[in-house]
């Protein structure tokens, strides 16, 4: 049975997406949040990491990240009700809501570890998780020194022409194909 | 008013991004292996269609240039790329589909968005002591873009060039290598 182009009904849907973001607000972009919910929880643990300069409603932070361009991170921690925090939330509800639209269920096995994974290192979980941990790890790590990700990056970038979205692609492809090549490629004996 | 579209747009975003199996990483992993090439064709889809669909409202004015948001270009842009793109292969997914394949209910995605959470908290932590580095030097002037967005906050690589001309053949040559890549071979046992 042939699917007709499921490839371009994906694209049609991921692009008019995109498309409206930046129509009605801002171009979609993710990787910030990781931050903002770094910040919250931090602050709840110190409070002093956040002040607010009642002078002119500006919020300024001891860390230097939150601190930069004027306390714009330590703002969006201060204030989590904001566009970007609420749309990355809401893209963790949108998962599980296609989910329930969607006939075909995820394995067990595979909300584990995808295919490809368990034919290369086998089915064990902890493996899995901690490799998933590290890979998450140097994922965001890499999206703030390139200040976005995939998403902000690579698909808002390109969309708008903008240099930085190729050349961020070119560095994550550079990488990421040969190393996926690698891992993946030789057999595990079964 | 925000609010209420983050919630609506984030939503149609979670589920374009599962329906499009981009939150699968096997689908993320068989790209990058180069044995199947549906998200490739779905993302390059998606960006030529968005960004054709872009440059055509802004030339009518319908839409405020002031939305666009151009990034700043330095040399931390490809080499945090690698990084990512490292992640990206080892894990198969990245920061937005962790979010979303998290709520599909994928465990390894949890792990590594838990993951992710540490990633950007070193990063902060470590921020102050490489904020002044060549690191963050600027290509090309910063926010530059190929085709004209918003003059008055963004530089343009083609001078006067009416901006459509220049991103209307890029969206669509986006769109020709997204159909003319090889469809999955996914009917294998």
């Amino acid at each position: 049975m042939k699917k007709p182009k499921s490839w371009l009904k994906g694209g049609l849907f991921l692009g008019s997406v995109f498309l409206v973001g930046v129509w009605l607000v801002k171009p979609v972009g993710v990787s910030t949040q990781f931050v903002v919910l770094d910040g919250i929880v931090w602050n709840l643990l110190s409070p002093d990491l956040i002040t607010q300069d009642d002078a002119n409603q500006s919020y300024e932070s001891s860390n230097a990240y939150l601190n930069k361009s004027g306390g714009k991170y330590a703002s969006l921690v201060a204030n989590p009700l904001n566009y970007g925090f609420i749309f990355a939330l809401s893209m963790l509800v949108g998962g599980f809501v296609s989910g329930k639209l969607s006939r075909k269920k995820v394995s067990n096995e595979d909300r584990i570890s995808p295919k490809v994974w368990r034919n290369r290192f086998g089915p064990s979980a902890k493996k899995r998780y901690a490799f998933a941990f590290f890979a998450g790890f140097l994922a965001l790590f890499g999206a703030r020194l390139a200040g976005g990700c995939t998403s902000g990056h690579m698909m808002s970038g390109m969309m708008q022409t903008s240099l930085s979205g190729y050349l961020f692609a070119a560095g994550a492809f550079a990488t990421a194909i040969p190393i996926a090549i690698l891992v993946f490629n030789s057999k595990r004996s079964s | 008013m925000k609010i209420i579209l983050a919630i609506i747009l984030g939503l149609a975003f979670g589920i374009a991004l599962d329906q499009a199996k981009a939150s699968y990483p096997q689908k993320i992993i068989g790209m990058l292996r180069l044995k199947d090439f549906h998200l490739m064709k779905v993302i390059l889809f998606a960006i030529g269609f968005s960004s054709l669909l872009l440059f055509i409202l802004l030339s009518l004015n319908l839409i405020e240039a002031e939305h666009l948001n151009v990034k700043t270009t330095y040399t931390g842009v490809i080499i945090g790329g690698a990084i990512l793109g490292t992640g990206f292969a080892i894990g198969g997914y990245c920061p937005g589909t962790c979010i979303v394949a998290a709520g599909r209910g994928r465990k390894d995605a949890l792990a590594f968005l838990a993951g992710g959470l540490l990633g950007a908290l070193v990063y902060m932590l470590i921020f102050g002591l490489i904020q002044d580095a060549a690191l963050f030097d600027k290509i090309a002037g910063g926010a530059v873009s190929l085709a004209e967005t918003n003059p008055e906050t963004h530089t343009s690589l083609s001078g006067n060039l009416p901006a459509l001309l220049v991103a209307g053949p890029i969206a669509i040559l986006f769109m020709l290598i997204a159909f003319l890549l090889p469809e999955a071979e996914s009917r294998k046992p």
